[in-house]
């Protein structure tokens, strides 16, 4: 027998599965694909806690299953097809990397649902999710602008493509429009998680004199460098990173992707799950705001608190005009905000920004 | 007292004994390791083995072995081809690397175009990326004395920026909405590196990887290139005596551990991977050197534990779903593995002797 009709065999079986389910039988079986380990602390951690309150939320009417440190690629596949074949009714694949693999195993079980995070490509029974980490890079660039000493914020930025480009356009934005004299070192590491190159970037950065560092990478080396140095502030990633709080680490992006995930895990249960596309922030409380500590002076803790309440209420957007391009070009007008096809794909830098984004 | 006495002879038993040895040893001791973490041992054993080989989806997983295994066999043969003669190519995950590039660059060059001359064109393009990555530990240690495997391993750092740069860059999907990584080349025909027959995980790659170990049986055996690699390996003056060259063994060695390489890679991106992205390459390069020694460097041998090494990982992925056994346990497993393999490895060459050392 060819593969395709044992696999259609399969999705049939599968499909009676979930019949039987309807009947109040079976428990829903829902699949995670890692591209981490879970003890990694920051990316990984978070969706797997995501993954724990899925099974908290719905009890004994759920049954979750996991794989860690998947590559991207066929192995990806495989752990995806595996776990298809193993009855799972719908499988998070938490890696912009999954994307095609996610697309090609979609096609062949066509009743499991699908959903990938920060991608583009849907289908049927593939959705796409991703989070607007932009809103809470606004804050932190408020709260830097206002607290950096030497004018010069130090960004450890993992690869250049649209999500952290818009990170550091969005926190520079914010820091330039407390503090006109700031001044933005990037340095890129390749990286999404690597402690050692973490840590150098970020020695290297205080050694030119940043006082504040960002980083878009997952690891806490950048907050263990930060506390040797003992004057520089930083912000946790993905996760609180609360073992540096209140001094390094001040506040932090947390990536909370519980309440999508037992949304999610409720729609194929009752039948009402579609397709979609969801990016969320704030408001919708994919981005949490970790605590802002006692080491950020009381008004600034103000401040930075009513621009979060602002971008919750959508009363306020990161990226409002008057805006240029690093060239000098226009961006938005005034009181223009930028749409979501533009951050998406946004490849360039606002201007006041030095440097290059490296191709 | 308990001392290891050299044995006069290799044991031959031993040395067929050995793998097996090392394999029971492994059940029982992971089968501890996973009883501690809460876990059934034998169902957990029975999962990683038994359940990608006969389990109920073994129609999905058997191909899976072939598609994880080839590329480990491929450049494994290669390596043993070096490290026979005493030649240490440490680098193949660069030189997989870079066949990927220049393959999937060949390809991507042609886009949209179809002919079937594109295909060819890519495997030579693949194979000479991975031969010109090789040849510069070669000649720098020819010419100049450098020891190759720094040379080759540092070289794999250089390759990985190379990709992390095509991906960004130049070869960047004009489509991919700035995205890094490229055209799928699964998506382009010709420049496809399809199952030969549907769902039976055979693609080039598998095929090229059975062609290499019969080329490198028969080289070995019967063929007097395989003689020089072999006595150089074991008695480099005897080799010196009998008129090896040593400069062009360096040469032939490096040469074709990197051409294998480049292939392998160049058939998994333009196959099961599709695509060149930042994380391409996932260790293939690195596990074959395992791969080479864990099948003693005979080509039948890195057949079988290439195969071996691939049903641990795929075994061992459907254990952590299953079982929901983490992957630093599954980890720890497979280095138990050849922990033991090693372990047991000494007794072909020793013995155990007990009692009291003989007084002078």
């Amino acid at each position: 027998m060819k593969l395709t009709t044992l696999l259609a065999s399969a999705a049939v079986a599968l499909g009676l599965g979930a019949a039987a389910y309807a009947d109040g039988h079976e428990k829903t079986k829902v699949g995670f694909v890692y591209v981490g380990p879970i003890g990694d602390g920051g990316w990984t951690y978070e969706h797997d806690k995501g993954r724990l309150a899925v099974e908290e939320a719905h009890g004994d009417k759920v049954e979750t299953v996991y794989v860690e440190n998947v590559a991207e690629g066929p192995d990806a596949e495989r752990v995806m097809t595996q776990m298809a074949l193993d009855g799972a009714d719908l499988i998070f694949t938490t890696s912009f990397g999954y994307m095609d693999a996610t697309i090609n195993v979609a096609q062949k079980f066509p009743d499991v649902k699908f959903e990938h995070a920060t991608g583009y490509k849907r289908a049927d029974n593939v959705s796409t999710y991703s989070a607007r980490f932009y809103e809470g890079r606004a804050i932190q660039g408020h709260i830097a602008g206002k607290m950096t000493k030497t004018n010069t914020i130090g960004y450890i930025a993992s690869f250049p493509i649209p999500e952290v480009i818009r990170g550091i356009n969005s926190a520079y934005i914010h820091a330039s429009r407390v503090n006109p004299d700031v001044e933005f070192k990037i340095i890129w590491v390749y990286t999404w998680f690597d402690p050692a190159k973490e840590a150098d970037a970020a020695k290297a950065l205080i050694e030119q004199g940043a006082d504040v560092v960002l980083q878009h990478t997952d690891s806490t080396a950048p907050q263990a460098a930060a506390q040797e140095a003992g004057n520089v502030i930083t912000f946790g990633q993905a996760s609180d990173m609360g073992q540096y709080a209140p001094f390094p680490r001040v506040s932090s992006i947390i990536d909370d992707w519980a309440p999508y995930y037992i949304a999610r895990t409720a729609a194929v249960m009752d039948g009402t799950w579609e397709s979609t596309d969801t990016w969320d922030g704030i408001g919708a409380g994919m981005v949490g705001i970790g605590e802002i500590s006692d080491a950020v002076p009381a008004d600034v803790k103000e401040e930075a608190l009513a621009l979060k309440a602002a971008l919750a209420d959508g009363s306020y957007h990161a990226f409002t005009g008057p805006l240029n391009k690093q060239d000098g070009s226009p961006f938005l007008a005034e009181g223009e905000t930028a749409d979501d096809g533009t951050l998406a794909g946004m490849n360039f830098y606002v201007e006041g920004i030095t440097g290059e984004i490296p191709n | 007292m308990i001392r290891l006495e050299k044995r006069p002879q290799p044991s031959r038993a031993f040395s067929w004994a050995a793998p097996l040895l090392a394999v029971l040893a492994t059940f029982f001791f992971g089968g501890l390791l996973f009883a501690a973490l809460g876990k059934d041992p034998v169902q957990s054993i029975l999962t990683i083995f038994w359940q990608p080989l006969f389990g109920e989806f073994s129609f999905f997983y058997r191909p899976q072995l072939l598609i994880k295994g080839a590329p480990l066999v491929l450049i494994a043969i290669g390596l043993s081809l070096g490290f026979r003669a005493g030649i240490w190519n440490i680098g193949a995950e660069g030189q997989y690397i870079m066949g990927a590039l220049f393959g999937a660059g060949f390809g991507l060059a042609f886009y949209p175009a179809d002919s079937a001359l594109i295909f060819p064109g890519m495997v030579l393009a693949g194979a000479f990326g991975g031969w010109i990555w090789a040849m510069i530990p070669a000649i720098l240690k020819v010419r100049f004395g450098t020891n190759e495997i720094l040379v080759s391993l540092m070289l794999v750092y250089v390759a990985e920026q190379f990709l992390a740069s095509m991906s960004l860059g130049l070869m960047k999907n004009p489509e991919g909405f700035g995205f890094p990584g490229s055209r799928n080349l699964q998506q382009y025909p010709s420049a496809h590196n399809a199952e030969l027959i549907a769902g039976s995980g055979m693609h080039w790659g598998v095929v090229a990887a059975m062609i290499a170990v019969i080329f490198a049986y028969v080289l070995l055996t019967r063929h007097r290139l395989g003689f020089a690699v072999r006595v150089t390996g074991e008695a480099p003056r005897a080799a010196k005596f009998s008129g090896v060259n040593p400069g062009r063994l360096v040469l032939f060695c490096l040469g074709t551990s990197g051409m294998l390489a480049g292939l392998a890679g160049l058939f998994e991106v333009s196959g099961p991977a599709g695509q060149v992205t930042i994380d391409f390459n996932t260790g293939y390069g690195f596990t074959a050197i395992i791969v080479a020694f864990l099948g003693r460097l005979h080509p039948i041998g890195i057949v079988l534990a290439g195969l071996l090494m691939a049903l641990t990982y795929i075994g061992g992925d459907i254990a952590q779903s299953q079982l929901g056994l983490p992957a630093a346990a599954i980890q720890v497993f497979q280095g138990m593995l050849l922990f033991f393999l090693l372990a047991f490895d000494l007794f072909t060459n020793y013995r155990l002797r007990t009692g009291r050392t003989e007084a002078a």
